[in-house]
């Protein structure tokens, strides 16, 4: 297998951990919260489904388990952010350090222990076609999350859901003056949005790499957080950059597989480079996210 | 709607609840914490004990409990400036870092060296290489609009690699056992240590000066009330000519230099040579420490003596309790949670719904 | 005799301390046209979100065609058939026409574009239903909001001050449109502050004065000095346009200045150009979003500007392209801004703070530290010298009044002895009272020979104030126009583009002021 072919077959499941975060960053972001959590509830989601099927409990339960310890985690987000009218910042990080304490806490007799992940299933007729096959070769994750990222850009295009949910993102006063439960609509969408970074994080921890490592989830649910930034809060371009990251994860494999002279250390960072980069040539682009972003982001709504 | 107690705001801030905040949350967080352990089987009784009380309860393990709060209380009041100016720069674990490599580089290369100069020469490169590294993020968002959030925290991921690199390639001690770890320093290179008989070095009065340079910096400069004001509304800075970008570099440049002069003291002080776990999350901690003092320079004196506490307690309690040492971690992302509640009533006071607002049945 | 359509009996809200509205009585027939009348800060705005079910009442009692009801929330009293079209308009500018109304009205997005064309013809609401919110006029968002209220078949609209956003011409069409939803079996409570207008169109008025009802009247039986002494309880103080005096050396001049934000939402400038000399007061016209906000933030420097700015703004006599707010204000530039609470003070801080902001250069440091004693004296001498109702100096800027807190501003700002002062909405949600001693101030500064730019919405106070007046729309400004020389007519038509604001810049605005 060269490189290509190995980057291209991979590259979809390496992205599904940033792709299923990244887009409940987006809608969370879109209804004008901003929750710094995610790496803490991704790493707490990864825990939980390591966990149960450790134990036996078998993928389904281990994403719904991951995805409801998230979703009670992200709760205690908004009762902070949204109830107490805390600094989303500072709640954000605090949820961060909480999650990943709770996850080095729990994992703490698992370390190093691995299980088993789930079979790839073949797109026929398009599995076979020559250098590109090797995409239509994935697990059922994987497929699923493409039907998400195709439902949530629908949903933002086409829905009542999304016109109100970017409605109280733009302006929650006159959402709230027209009689739309902001409070509510917010809560719903963190809580969503830590259903997605469980999701996320049980996919890190059960499919892609099926074993348990304190700190595993390695920066990925900051890196989710800025992907929604290079996507300028937009469905599409949120996938083509989780591709993205996921191919560069890949990078490091492929060039040791390939023999190329670089310490592992300047490999390791690339995702974390690349991000640093790509965040500086979007942003300097004022007009542009100014233009697709959310104006009242961060800010906390009172009546 | 009124069905639920909701929060109203008061004519002005509470004094009162502005100090009984992080009393408030210590309490609550500590109660959680404790049914945690008693969950997980431990005794929360001997947790207790080990965590809060004996840090205090002997001189060998006080003068620890100040050793690490040197680090957490500089870096704190670096994050604290910045944070009030509304710059969030959550790298100092970065930062801190870099102060690490650049104090090391003297030893390093220079290990035959001696002198008195050497441990202030370390201090201040440290220090420097903290505010380098802090100017990458701070250009990025000045010149390149880009969040110094993830620009931060990016570069912190990125340090930890380029600590492993040196460590693990030329700096790599060659009579370690293969060790990812540099050289022991010599004599010179280390800071003097203030108190015989603990590990209690002239740092620690220098973080306390630096402390009260803080308070008089944020407290009574104008520069300082510049800051504030870009925190708290950006567009009267603005309008009254505060440049953003000057804000966002001194505040970043500070908080790196307060970092990297963090790092430079951990491995001139009690480390004595550069290893892959100079830091234990000082960074991240710090940022709580810097909350749990109220973002205020003499406050952050009295959280940063606490969550060093904390720190020693939790060596403690793994020891005599069997805690994981994950534990601590989770006692201080819920301490800054039950903090954020408690400081909402500074500006609010929760009001019970009342007979009128509700619905006749 | 029919039962009112809408009867209230004892309303009260308070929003702590404040008692927004206490004991409030109103009756509202069906087919008619009611005013609710009273200046800023008489609780008008609060009685209208208790009607629409925004805020609940503390007490009280509502009827509804006969029957009592409670409204909770905007959506129960849409169900009831009460509409709302809101001052500062409830729209989403990201979202296009017919979003922004299938946010409130349900059906199928064709079928919305349809009824959006219909009634548009119907009542002389004409809008583009596919259009970007942020794309169109203030007065097309004023129609925006009408037709959405419309579509939920109100019988019952409230207009929150509708007229301030638009130019006179409009205000008739508006008007037109209000008959005819009228005589189609709505009634509309018209909450204004204009006593004119209020005698041309309503059939009933309650006048509302701090918080409380002090008359029920027919509009038409009574003059305008009855209704002001009903709403302010004396007398509308008298406009007299202000004898001018000898004018000295430029202070302000912009040169065909084009200037396009960041900000996609925001207007751009093009080829402003405008003077203002020593001794006079230059106004600008027209309805705010046309630019106000992006021209203020370019003269006084928030706005940076590239190399194409230089030679284009020059403050006492100095090219200004490229130095900072501070710098210009070190040139003897002042300037109030229109948004008072995060721009022209900091809410969280004290007044002596807040004085601290722009007052600094007046001997308030020392080598670098604040001089705590000199700052309170100054907030002390602006609190007692322009009349700041506060409980002290210790106070915070947030906690004042609109009203105070733009005295103590305003105060701020000419204690430090400018020679160019900028004031934009100088009376912007300010009571009677206290806009008058503004504008007084602000002509006696004049005569003193200061330079001074007002911009305004209202365009009475610029006839009371302004040697000359320019007009801004969609970002052009019209030529310099003589107080003294022209009428409110031939503003309205710049204000709504009807005379091409490029007429006349081929010749410098001197000229045409001479």
């Amino acid at each position: 297998m060269n490189a290509v072919d190995f980057i291209l077959s991979g590259m979809l499941a390496a992205a599904t951990p940033f792709l299923l975060a990244a887009l409940g960053e987006l809608v969370v972001e879109r209804a004008g919260v901003l929750n710094l959590g995610v790496e803490g509830l991704m790493a707490l989601g990864a825990v939980i489904a390591f966990i149960v099927v450790y134990h036996g409990g078998g993928h389904m339960l281990a994403f719904a388990a991951a995805g409801l310890a998230s979703v009670l985690l992200s709760l205690v987000f908004a009762l902070v952010a949204l109830g107490f009218r805390a600094n989303q910042v500072a709640t954000g990080l605090a949820i961060g350090i909480l999650g990943q304490g709770l996850s080095a806490l729990f994992g703490k007799t698992y370390e190093s222990l691995t299980v088993k992940g789930l079979p790839k299933l073949a797109l026929p007729g398009l599995s076979d076609l020559p250098v590109i096959g090797g995409l239509f070769v994935q697990d059922v994750v994987v497929w699923l999350s493409l039907l998400l990222t195709l439902m949530i850009w629908a949903g933002f295009a086409f829905s009542k859901t999304g016109l109100v949910l970017r409605a109280v993102g733009e302006n929650p006063k006159a959402a709230h003056a027209i009689g739309y439960p902001v409070i509510a609509v917010r809560v719903a969408a963190i809580a969503f949005g830590g259903l997605l970074a469980g999701f996320a994080g049980a996919y890190a921890s059960v499919v892609y790499t099926p074993l348990w490592a304190d700190g595993m989830i390695a920066g990925r649910g900051w890196i989710a957080i800025a992907l929604v930034v290079f996507g300028t809060w937009l469905t599409g371009r949120i996938f083509l950059g989780a591709c993205l990251f996921g191919a560069v994860s890949l990078m490091s494999l492929a060039a040791q597989a390939t023999g190329v002279e670089l310490p592992s250390q300047f490999l390791s960072s690339l995702p974390y480079l690349v991000t640093i980069i790509v965040l500086g040539i979007i942003s300097a682009n004022k007009r542009l996210l100014k233009l697709n972003g959310v104006a009242s982001l961060g800010e906390p709504f009172e009546r | 709607m009124s069905a639920f107690p909701h929060l109203v705001r008061r004519e002005r801030a509470s004094l009162s609840a502005t100090v009984l905040a992080p009393l408030a949350a210590l309490a609550i967080a500590t109660l959680l914490n404790l049914a945690l352990y008693a969950v997980m089987g431990k005794s929360p009784g001997a947790v207790f004990h080990a965590m809060l009380l004996e840090p205090f309860l002997s001189w060998a393990s006080f003068s620890e409990v100040l050793l690490k709060m040197g680090p957490l209380l500089l870096i704190a009041q670096g994050l604290a400036i910045g944070f009030r100016a509304k710059v969030f720069n959550i790298g100092a674990e970065g930062q801190f870092i870099l102060g690490a490599i650049f104090a090391s580089a003297l030893p390093v290369w220079y290990p035959e060296a001696t002198g008195g100069w050497i441990w202030p020469a370390m201090l201040l490169s440290g220090a420097i290489g903290g505010a380098l590294w802090a100017a990458i993020t701070a250009f990025w968002r000045v010149r390149l609009n880009a969040n110094e959030i993830l620009v931060s925290l990016m570069l912190s991921l990125v340090a930890t690699q380029v600590l492993n690199y040196l460590l693990l390639g030329p700096w790599k001690d060659p009579a370690g056992f293969n060790f990812p770890q540099s050289v022991m320093f010599q004599y010179d290179a280390m800071v003097p240590i203030l108190i015989d008989g603990t590990r209690v070095n002239w740092s620690f009065p220098l973080t306390i000066l630096l402390s009260l340079a803080a308070y008089v910096f944020m407290q009574k400069s104008f520069m300082g009330y510049k800051l504030q004001v870009g925190g708290l509304a950006p567009r009267a800075a603005g309008y009254a000519g505060f440049s953003e970008g000057r804000a966002i570099w001194l505040s970043l440049l500070i908080g790196g230099f307060a970092a990297g002069l963090a790092g430079a003291a951990e491995v001139a002080g009690p480390l004595g040579q550069l290893q892959r776990s100079i830091s234990t999350g000082y960074g991240y901690a710090a940022i709580i420490v810097a909350y749990l003092g109220g973002l205020h320079p003499l406050g952050i004196i009295v959280s940063a003596l606490v969550m060093a506490a904390i720190y020693i307690g939790g060596d403690n309690a793994m020891v005599s309790a069997e805690l994981p040492i994950a534990a601590v971690r989770v006692f201080q992302g819920s301490l800054l949670i039950a903090y954020l509640i408690a400081v909402a009533f500074i500006r609010y006071r929760l009001e019970w719904p009342k007979a009128a607002d509700r619905r006749p049945a | 005799m029919t039962p009112p359509l809408l009867s209230l009996r004892g309303l009260s809200k308070s929003y702590g301390q404040i008692r927004a509205n206490q004991g409030i009585d109103l009756d509202v027939a069906e087919r008619s046209i009611h005013a609710i009348l009273g200046e800023n800060g008489a609780g008008k705005s609060t009685l209208m979100k208790l009607i629409y079910g925004v805020e609940t009442p503390d007490e009280g009692t509502v009827t509804w065609q006969g029957a009592p009801i409670r409204l909770t929330s905007p959506a129960e009293a849409r169900r009831q058939g009460i509409g709302m079209v809101f001052q500062h308009f409830s729209l989403f500018e990201t979202l296009t026409v017919v979003e922004n109304i299938a946010l409130v009205v349900p059906g199928k997005k064709r079928e919305l574009i349809e009824r959006v064309r219909t009634l548009g013809r119907d009542f002389g609401l004409e809008v583009d239903p596919l259009a970007d919110v942020h794309a169109l006029s203030v007065g097309e968002r004023q129609r925006v909001e009408i037709i959405r209220c419309l579509m939920t078949d109100p019988k019952l609209i409230i207009l929150d001050e509708p007229t301030s956003v638009l130019p006179p011409q409009s205000v008739e069409k508006l008007f037109e449109t209000l008959k005819r939803l009228r005589e189609g079996g709505v009634s509309i409570l018209f909450i204004s502050h204009k006593l004119e207008e209020i005698r041309a169109i309503c059939d009933r008025a309650t006048i509302l004065r701090a918080g409380r009802v002090t008359g029920h009247v027919d509009p038409r039986e009574h003059d305008a000095h009855d209704l002001a002494r009903m709403m302010i309880g004396r007398d509308m103080p008298e406009i007299t346009p202000a004898a001018s005096v000898e004018t000295g050396e430029k202070r302000l001049e912009l040169i065909g200045l084009d200037h396009r934000p960041d900000d996609p939402f925001a207007v751009a400038l093009k080829r402003v150009t405008l003077e203002v000399k020593a001794g006079e007061i230059l106004g600008i016209a027209g309805i705010s979003g046309n630019g106000q906000a992006e021209l203020s933030a370019i003269i006084s420097g928030e706005t940076r500007l590239g190399r194409e700015a230089r030679d284009r703004i020059f403050m006492m006599g100095q090219d200004v392209g490229r130095l900072d707010a501070a710098a210009r204000r070190r040139l003897g530039f002042a300037f109030v801004p229109e948004d008072r609470l995060g721009r022209g003070a900091v809410p969280e801080l004290s007044l002596v703070l807040n004085g601290l902001l722009t007052a600094h250069p007046l001997g308030l440091l020392k080598q670098g530290l604040i001089d705590r004693a000199g700052a309170k004296a100054f907030a002390e001498t602006c609190i007692r010298d322009f009349d700041v109702r506060t409980p002290g100096p210790e106070a915070e800027a947030g906690a004042l009044s609109g009203g105070n807190l733009q005295k103590f501003i305003v105060g701020r700002e000419i204690m430090l002895a400018p020679k160019l002062l900028f004031v934009a909405q100088p009376t912007w949600g300010v009571d009677i009272g206290a806009a008058t001693a503004i504008r007084q101030r602000l002509i006696a500064l004049r005569n003193a020979g200061m330079a001074i730019l007002v911009v305004s919405e209202e365009i009475e106070e610029l006839f009371e104030i302004c040697d000359r007046i320019q007009v801004l729309h969609a970002g052009e400004l019209s030529p310099s126009l003589v107080t003294r020389e022209t009428r409110v007519e031939e503003i309205g038509r710049y204000m709504i583009g009807a005379q091409p604001a490029g007429h006349g810049t081929a010749t410098s605005p001197a000229e045409v002021s001479a």
